[in-house]
């Protein structure tokens, strides 16, 4: 069936069969490889992408159901600038391997622009096999600060 | 996966007429696709359909469309405490964003032989037999249970919603009716592949949660492997009207232990104009396990659960 995807700003056209997941749509058909296939069973988190600005399961989404705009961690970063959330991964060190960062920084977006008051029970679903823990959730709270000081100077 | 054809119409018509498995949020249904437990040749994408709100009407009860998301309802202030904490306690934020209430009343249990289509599995493939009885069994059911399967419901809010009375209310191109959430869920008896009420060419349409002025105080109770992102290996729900220091009402449904949600009745009756303190809570909570089946590694829930009842009455109680 033909679709129609809006990823990271642009409109893409694509033929797909109805199992192609919007993992596999936007890592094999559109090579936007920043989502990850840790499980392909919705337990991992590694593939969290936003549909309409919330963090969903790419591996669990049916890419010919996405009505709504979808961002990864590609579209994240503006004029040549990491998000202020990436930013504090990099200066927390807030990972090892890597493989599941791109799935906890975009939940990690999501924690900062809903100001959660709990940060680890809300980073619950995006499992870090290098067990980076710590420092993610010091990451996360690094940005949640910065936003903080951010909206205050407005 | 298997092929099947996808559909996503606009109308409850085109979608009751379809004879097709619906697709709301896919956290259940894609995730047994994938693993072929489910092969449906036809699938209708139910999402587009006037399935949605939140309002509380004239009477006073609260009415749910099914196809809302589990962290909007969760979210929403005029939702009772104990329906909020139970799906805040449930899944990740990010499957909470997705999945829909009515998908997770139909959710299919998580025994793990019911999702290994290379296992016999009674609910799976009727009379191949039932592993867990004599094999992993930690996490299953002591209560509800039969010698065909003794695999426990797995959603978090149907608990909380079995305490409270809450009816659904099914749409089909026969009209609609009204089913107590209580008797929709069927035993597993010899027919554990029965699960349900739901006929075919039927759909949840909405849920209601009958008034109850004191749920206000209410709460439940999630104990697990794992702090958060977990099942229940035991649950409650309890709502608590407590008048001049003696229980005037009481609900009480628990979670994690039984093959469908399984309200205490016995336990509210032992509280209902009792005092609500410690002693009462425990004395009451002894009879709640009452006709539990322990198997070889899950007789731990028989203890559980009466402990789990107290600590859900302490909380509210003092909450
Ligand atoms: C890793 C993981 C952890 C989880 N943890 C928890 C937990 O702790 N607690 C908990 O309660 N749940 C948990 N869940 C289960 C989750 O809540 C359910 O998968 C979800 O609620 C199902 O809703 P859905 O909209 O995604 O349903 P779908 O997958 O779309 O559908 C599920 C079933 O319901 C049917 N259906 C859907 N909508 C309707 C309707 N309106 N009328 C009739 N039939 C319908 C479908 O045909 C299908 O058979 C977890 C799931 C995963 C993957
Ligand atoms: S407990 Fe039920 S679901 Fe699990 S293997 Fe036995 S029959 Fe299947
Ligand atoms: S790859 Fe989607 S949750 Fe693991
Ligand atoms: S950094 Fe390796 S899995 Fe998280």
């Amino acid at each position: 069936m033909d679709i129609t995807l809006e990823v990271n700003g642009e409109t893409r056209h694509l033929s797909i069969d109805p199992r192609v997941t919007l993992l596999d749509a936007l890592r094999e058909r559109l090579g936007i490889t920043g989502p990850k296939k840790g499980c392909d069973r919705g337990q991992c988190g590694a593939c969290t992408v936003h549909v309409d600005g919330r963090p969903v399961l790419a591996c669990l989404t049916l890419a010919a159901t996405v009505r709504e705009p979808v961002r990864t961690v590609e579209g994240l970063a503006a004029d040549g600038r990491p998000h202020p959330v990436q930013q504090a991964f990099a200066e927390q060190d807030a990972l090892q391997c890597g493989f599941c960062t791109s799935g906890q920084v975009m939940s990690a977006v999501a924690a900062v622009e809903q100001e959660v008051a709990d940060v680890r029970e809300f980073m619950s679903g995006n499992l870090c096999r290098c067990a980076a823990y710590p420092n993610i959730v010091a990451a996360v709270e690094q940005a949640r600060s910065t936003k903080e000081s951010a909206d205050a100077r407005v | 996966m298997r092929a099947f054809e996808l559909t996503a119409p606009t109308t409850l018509d085109e979608a009751l007429t379809s004879g097709a498995t619906a697709l709301a949020g896919g956290t259940t249904l894609v995730d047994l696709m994938k693993l072929d437990v489910l092969t449906p040749p036809r699938v209708v994408d139910i999402n587009a359909l006037p399935l949605r709100g939140i309002e509380v009407d004239p009477a006073g009860d609260l009415r749910i469309g099914a196809l809302e998301r589990m962290s909007a309802v969760a979210a929403h202030p005029q939702v009772y405490p104990v329906i909020s904490r139970a799906l805040l306690l449930s899944a990740s934020q990010q499957l909470r964003n997705m999945a829909s209430i009515g998908g997770n009343l139909m959710q299919r249990t998580r025994c793990g032989y019911f999702r290994d289509v290379a296992m016999p599995c009674n609910r799976r493939d009727p009379g191949s037999g039932c592993p867990a009885i004599e094999g992993a069994n930690r996490m299953h059911a002591v209560l509800g249970t039969s010698d065909a399967c003794v695999a426990t419901h797995a959603s978090d809010l149907a608990v909380a919603l079995v305490a409270l009375d809450a009816r659904i209310e099914l749409v089909s191109t026969q009209g609609g009716r009204s089913v107590a959430l209580a008797d929709f869920y069927r035993l597993p008896g010899d027919t554990p592949e029965r699960e349900h009420d739901l006929r075919p060419g039927e759909l949840i349409g909405e849920i209601v949660v009958p008034r109850l002025d004191w749920a206000a105080r209410s709460t439940y109770v999630k104990v697990r492997d794992r702090q958060s992102y977990e099942f229940a290996l035991c649950s409650v729900a309890v709502a608590l009207d407590v008048r001049d220091g003696r229980v005037a009402d009481v609900r009480i449904a628990a979670g994690g232990v039984g093959t469908v949600p399984w309200r205490l009745t016995a336990v509210e009756a032992a509280l209902r104009g009792g005092p609500a303190d410690e002693a009462a809570f425990e004395a009451a909570a002894q009879v709640a396990a009452d006709g539990a089946r322990p198997l070889s590694h899950n007789g731990y829930k028989t203890a559980l659960l009466p402990r789990t009842v107290v600590r859900a009455l302490l909380e509210v109680s003092r909450g």
